[in-house]
C-alpha cells in the first residue's frame, strides 16, 4: 500500500525500494548516523556494530539460501571459517594485499559451499539440515588437521587490514572500511532477492515442482544459492579475522556462546522473517543486541546471584535464545520483517486503522 | 509410426507411450496428437491416465517405451524444464503456485526463461537488467489485464479464493509465452460462473493468441463446447479420438462411462 497521495506513474516508481520524500529523509539520515557514529560513540559502541555488521553479512547470506531459497543451512560458521582462513592465510603467507584477500576468501568459501551443495538437488529438509552439519564438522576438521597451514587448534594470527600504505589499525578506522562493505552487501542481496535468480529462489522454496515446470533448473539454481550464501560468509569470515586479530578453530563453532554459530545465525533469519532482507537485518539486530545485553548482565548475576556464577554465560543466552525463537515461532512465525508491514500499512491507513 | 515425425505439422505428437508403476499400468500404448491451431481435451473416468498422460508430456513422468515430440523436436529424454523453455506451460489439478509470492512476482518468476540478464547484472539492479525487469513487468500486467486480475495483483496467492488462484496459476502458465498450454481440470471445483469466465479466457487465449490448448476436464458440457478434438482414455488405453459427435456416439465410450448394455442380472426392479 501506497502512502496516501503517492501515486505511481512508471513501473519504475512502483519497482523502487525508497519511493517518498519521507523515506529517503530516512534513509539520508539513517546513512549519515551510521557513518558518524565513531564521532560521538564510545568504543564499546563501535566494536560491537562493526561485529554487528560482519553478522550481518553472514546473516544475508543465509537468507538467501534459508530465506529464500528454502535451503536449510546449519553450515554458515564453517564458511565464516573458510573465508577468515583463507585471507589470513593469503595476507600472512602470500603477502597478498588485504582488498584481493577478502574478495578471495568470498570465492573459495564460495566453491566450497558449492562442493556441499551438491547433494542439495537430491536431499530435502532434515536431511539437507544433516548435510549441512557434517559440512560444518568436515570444514573445522580440515581446518585442524591442517597445522601448517592454519596452525592448526591453536589457530593464526590475522593481521591488521591495510590498503597501500595505510593500516587499519583501530576498531574506529576499521569500522570506516567494514561498514561500508556491509552496505554494499546489504544492496546487492536486496536486489538479488528483487530480480531474476531471487525470485527463482523464491520459487524453489515455494514449489520446486512446479518452478520446474516453469523453467527453472533447480540444480543450478540450488547451487548459485549456496554458493551465494557462501561467498557472503567468507566475507564475512574475511572481515571477523582482522577484527579478532587472532583465529582458532573455536571461533567457527557451532556453539551458543560463539557470536557467529550458526545456530544464532538461522535465529536471527527466523527472527526476522525469512525471504526478507529487511527481516535479515531487524533479525540481526534483535539478537545481537540480546548478545549484548547477556554479556553485560553476566558479570552482574555472577555477583548478585553466587549460586548461577557456574551456569554463566554461555547458558544464560542459550535461555534467552531459545526463549526468543520459540516466542517468534509461536507469536509472529513471518518475523520481524512481517510485524514492520503490518505497522506500516496501519500507519497508512490511520484513524482507519486499530 | 508411418513417417519422420518432423515433418508432420503437429506442435505435439505423443508416440504409442507405455507407462507403468511398479506392478501398475498407467499408459497402455498412447498416442495422440495435437494440431497447430486445436484445442484437444482428455477425458475418461477417475484412474484412467489423464494425468499420467500430462505428467508424460511434461517431463514429470519418464514412460518406458514410446516417444513425445514437440514442434518436430523429440523432448522423450529432456527434463520438464527444458520443455518448459521450449514452450510447454502447464497448470496442475491442485493448484501449484508460489504461495509465498504475489500475483505480480509469481507472473514475473514465470518470465524466468525469457529473461537474458545473469545475477551479477541482476545483484547491481543497473542498465541490462533495470530495462530488462520493466520490459517485462509490461508483459505480465498485459497478462493481468487480460485475465482481469488487476484487483489481485499485489496480493499474496496463498491468501487468494480457489477461483482466483486457478486463474493466477493461468496467467502464470500464459506468462511463459507458450507454444502448447496443457491444463489439467482447469474448471474443478468452480461454480457455472467461474466455468463460464474460464472457458471464455481458454477460448480467448486459443483465438487472440493462437495457442493450442489440451485440457482435461470432467464437466462434459463444456469438454463438448469448447473442444476440437476430444480423446478419452480408459484403463490407460485410449478408446476414443475424434470430434465431440464422434465420441458421443462411439460405443466404447458409452461402456466406459455407462458401464455395460447388457440386462441387469439382478432380477430386483425399482
Amino acid at each position: 500500500m501506497l502512502p496516501c497521495g503517492t501515486f505511481n506513474e512508471t513501473y519504475a516508481q512502483d519497482m523502487a525500494i525508497v519511493r517518498t520524500r519521507l523515506q529517503w529523509g530516512l534513509f539520508i539520515a539513517v546513512m549519515v548516523g551510521v557513518l558518524t557514529l565513531p564521532l560521538y560513540a564510545s568504543g564499546y559502541i563501535v566494536s560491537t556494530t562493526i561485529a554487528t555488521g560482519v553478522t550481518l553479512i553472514a546473516v544475508l547470506g543465509l537468507a538467501i539460501v534459508t530465506g529464500y531459497c528454502g535451503q536449510f543451512s546449519l553450515g554458515q560458521a564453517g564458511f565464516i571459517g573458510v573465508g577468515a582462513y583463507t585471507s589470513a592465510i593469503l595476507m600472512t603467507r602470500y603477502n597478498m594485499p588485504f582488498l584481493l584477500a577478502v574478495p578471495a576468501a568470498g570465492f573459495v568459501s564460495a566453491l566450497v559451499g558449492l562442493i556441499f551443495a551438491v547433494p542439495s538437488l537430491r536431499i530435502k529438509g532434515f536431511y539437507l539440515v544433516m548435510v549441512t552439519i557434517g559440512a560444518h564438522f568436515i570444514i573445522i576438521w580440515t581446518i585442524v588437521h591442517l597445522p601448517k597451514l592454519t596452525g592448526g587448534a591453536d589457530g593464526m594470527v590475522a593481521p591488521w587490514a591495510s590498503i597501500g600504505g595505510f593500516t587499519f589499525d583501530s576498531d574506529i578506522k576499521y569500522y570506516y572500511f567494514v561498514i561500508p562493505v556491509v552496505i554494499l552487501m546489504t544492496f546487492l542481496a536486496k536486489n538479488i532477492g528483487r530480480t531474476r535468480a531471487g525470485r527463482a529462489f523464491v520459487a524453489i522454496r515455494d514449489n520446486d515442482l512446479a518452478a520446474e515446470v516453469m523453467g527453472i533448473n533447480l540444480f543450478s539454481y540450488k547451487m548459485l544459492a549456496f554458493a551465494m550464501s557462501a561467498f557472503y560468509a567468507g566475507i564475512a569470515g574475511a572481515l571477523w579475522g582482522p577484527f579478532l586479530g587472532r583465529i582458532s578453530p573455536e571461533h567457527f563453532s557451532n556453539l551458543v556462546s560463539v557470536p557467529l554459530g550458526a545456530v544464532w545465525l538461522l535465529g536471527m533469519v527466523i527472527i526476522g522473517g525469512t525471504g526478507s532482507i529487511l527481516g535479515a537485518v531487524l533479525g540481526t539486530l534483535f539478537l545481537r543486541v540480546l548478545q549484548e545485553i547477556v554479556s553485560a548482565m553476566t558479570p552482574i548475576v555472577a555477583t548478585q546471584f553466587p549460586a548461577l556464577e557456574r551456569f554463566a554465560p554461555a547458558t544464560f543466552g542459550g535461555i534467552l535464545f531459545g526463549l526468543a525463537v520459540i516466542v517468534f515461532l509461536i507469536a509472529e512465525p513471518r518475523g520481524l520483517s512481517h510485524r514492520w508491514e503490518i505497522f506500516k500499512a496501519s500507519y497508512r491507513l490511520w484513524p482507519f486503522s486499530r | 509410426m508411418q513417417q519422420p515425425e518432423t515433418t508432420r505439422k503437429s506442435t505435439l505428437a505423443v508416440d504409442n507411450i507405455f507407462l507403468s508403476f511398479g506392478g501398475i499400468q498407467a499408459l497402455k500404448g498412447v498416442s495422440l496428437e495435437v494440431g497447430e491451431k486445436e484445442i484437444v481435451a482428455i477425458i475418461g473416468p477417475n484412474g484412467a491416465g489423464k494425468t499420467s498422460l500430462l505428467n508424460s508430456i511434461n517431463g514429470f513422468y519418464r514412460p518406458q517405451k514410446g516417444r513425445i515430440f514437440f514442434n518436430g523436436l523429440e523432448v522423450t529424454n529432456l527434463s520438464s524444464h527444458r520443455r518448459a523453455q521450449l514452450g510447454l506451460a502447464r497448470t496442475f489439478q491442485n493448484i501449484e503456485l508460489y504461495t509465498g509470492m504475489t500475483t505480480l512476482d509469481n507472473l514475473m518468476a514465470a518470465r524466468h526463461i525469457h529473461m537474458k540478464y545473469n545475477f551479477l547484472w541482476g545483484a547491481l539492479y543497473f542498465g541490462k537488467a533495470h530495462d530488462e525487469e520493466i520490459r517485462h513487468r509490461r508483459v505480465v500486467e498485459d497478462i493481468i489485464d487480460f485475465l482481469e486480475m488487476e484487483a489481485i495483483r499485489k496480493k499474496v496467492v496463498g491468501a487468494l479464493p480457489y477461483g482466483k488462484r486457478k486463474l493466477v496459476e493461468l496467467g502464470r502458465a500464459l506468462a511463459l509465452e507458450p507454444k502448447l498450454l496443457l491444463l489439467d481440470e482447469p474448471m474443478a471445483g468452480m461454480n457455472t460462473e467461474e466455468k463460464e469466465d474460464m472457458a471464455r479466457f481458454i477460448l480467448d487465449i486459443y483465438e487472440e493468441k493462437g495457442i493450442p490448448v489440451v485440457l482435461i476436464e470432467h464437466d462434459m458440457g463444456v469438454v463438448m463446447d469448447i473442444a476440437d478434438k476430444v480423446v478419452v482414455l480408459d484403463f490407460g488405453e485410449k478408446i476414443a479420438d475424434g470430434s465431440s459427435k464422434e465420441v458421443k456416439s462411439n460405443p466404447r465410450v458409452i461402456k466406459a462411462y455407462l458401464g455395460e448394455e447388457e440386462p441387469a442380472q439382478t432380477g430386483t426392479k425399482v
